[in-house]
């Protein structure tokens, strides 16, 4: 948004300017925002400032896993009690969250930041692809469990991650891709549903 | 008249960014509307009912509604998936370069059937041809015809003489071949051999069946890379970012090309 000629003070236009960068806020909300902090108690916005600071400064990633993390080797990497035998591969760092919801996994993690993109000239030297390739020479670890997102480009970046960790005959898996929990086979396309019909199970 | 609160479409889904939570910004290219941006809401969540309809280079058919900024995607339905080609990594990368390219020599709302006929029978030929970059060079060459770069190869493109049948000369700024004499006065036009114009004027006017017949060893498949790689780059005035990955993948794959 362009706050050059609004004949505001030049700190609130900045605010506003700020604001607006931020996923999900249009210029109203930006605005409003703006206005509801001019009118709060100095402490409630600082607060505020602080909370935004302490994040930036007190977090950073995990030089093992590249999860974000307050102290480094995070939690999990530290974690004598977890299997370090495993290793399971996702694309950003929220999607270990669902995968420690489950409760059933109990190895490592490895976040590689994205997935490749040609079209946006995103190959591997952009993530963490080298990095993941040099846990894996120490020979501790027996399995790598890919788990980019069941999508094109999750899709791709796995079949090319199994290529280069191929050689080192290192166990390597997949999510099974199937039918998401309540929802209807009448919806499902095909893609879903062949890998669906591959990856079937004796009951 | 007014347009229709509600359309229906085919489309091809060259593109997608992320939108806010679980939506996404999905480019499509269509037969009657050229290329359209379309709103696909909840197809990053599981349970959504576009999900695998609306993925990348499929060919859905699309329901939408108007709105105010972006049409919305109320339905999908899958045409073709192109599953033989989601299954192998050099397919799919050759499959997303020919989407950039159309993506970057288009702009929005003009129609243009042959392209996106081109574009769909490409990713049919993408999922079943042998010869992958022979595709991608037919395709290349095909959608600069129809976007009006058809490079001239039959005449010297500057004094319209006829072409000894020897090496000539490939200008991207002259669009086409030049004569031995004007190559002089245009030092950055690349040599091109006989064979190479032999395949390009070929191939300019067949259909993929007789393209794909066209026997070409490493050298010529290579000398046909560049002089279009060079023509593309300098009508966009830049490089397309996916040539640098398809590169990096040849070189550390040990198939021949
Ligand atoms: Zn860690
Ligand atoms: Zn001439």
């Amino acid at each position: 948004m362009n706050t050059n000629f609004m004949p505001v003070a030049e700190p609130i236009a900045k605010l506003i300017e700020e604001f607006n960068k931020l996923p999900g806020i249009g210029p109203k909300s930006a605005q409003r925002l703006t206005y509801y902090l001019l009118q709060v108690p100095a402490e409630k916005a600082e607060a505020l400032a602080e909370a935004i600071t302490a994040v930036k400064e007190k977090l950073s990633l995990c030089s093992i896993c590249f999860n974000i993390t307050d102290s480094d080797p995070c939690v999990i990497c530290r974690d004598e009690e977890r299997d370090h035998t495993k290793i399971c591969v996702v694309e950003e760092p929220i999607d270990i969250l669902p995968l420690e919801r489950t409760k059933k996994y109990k190895g490592l993690y490895h976040v590689l930041h994205g997935v490749i993109a040609p079209s946006d000239g995103i190959g591997p030297e952009e993530l963490k692809f080298k990095e993941l390739l040099s846990r894996l020479n120490d020979g501790l670890v027996t399995e790598v469990i890919l788990a980019t997102n069941p999508n094109l480009e999750g899709e791709a970046t796995a079949m090319y991650l199994q290529r280069l960790i191929a050689p080192l005959g290192i166990r390597i898996t997949r999510l099974a891709r199937g039918l998401p929990y309540g929802g209807d086979l009448e919806y499902a396309d095909d893609v879903t549903l062949s890998r669906a019909l591959e990856g079937r199970q004796e009951m | 008249m007014t347009a229709p609160r509600v359309y229906q479409t085919e489309a091809i889904i060259i593109k997608r960014i992320k939108l806010g939570e679980a939506d996404r910004i999905l480019t499509l290219y269509t037969p009657e509307l050229g290329k359209i941006k379309a709103v696909a809401k909840g197809t990053r969540r599981p349970k959504s009912k576009l999900g695998g309809h609306v993925e990348l280079l499929t060919h859905s058919l699309l329901m939408l509604a108007r709105g105010r900024n972006l049409d919305i995607i109320t339905q999908a339905q899958t045409i073709d998936n192109f599953l033989p080609l989601k299954d192998d990594l050099e397919r799919i990368y050759r499959g997303l370069y020919i989407s950039e390219l159309v993506d970057s020599f288009t702009a929005e709302h003009i129609e243009n059937r042959r392209l996106f006929d081109l574009l769909l029978n490409s990713l049919h030929q993408l999922s079943q041809a042998q010869n992958g970059e022979l595709v991608l060079r037919y395709f290349e060459l095909r959608l600069l015809d129809y976007i009006g770069y058809r490079p001239q190869l039959q005449r010297c493109a500057n004094c319209s003489s006829p072409l000894q049948p020897a090496t000539n000369f490939f200008s991207s700024s002259q669009g086409g071949i030049l004569c031995h004499e004007c190559a002089y006065q245009e030092p950055i036009a690349r040599p091109l051999s006989l064979n190479a114009l032999k395949v390009l004027r070929l191939w300019q006017d067949c259909d993929y069946a007789t393209a794909s017949r066209v026997k070409t060893n490493r050298e010529l498949s290579s000398e046909l890379e560049q002089v279009m790689r060079e023509y593309i780059k300098y009508l966009l005035e830049r490089q397309l970012k996916s040539t640098a990955w398809l590169d990096k993948l040849k070189q550390e794959s040990h198939q021949p090309m």
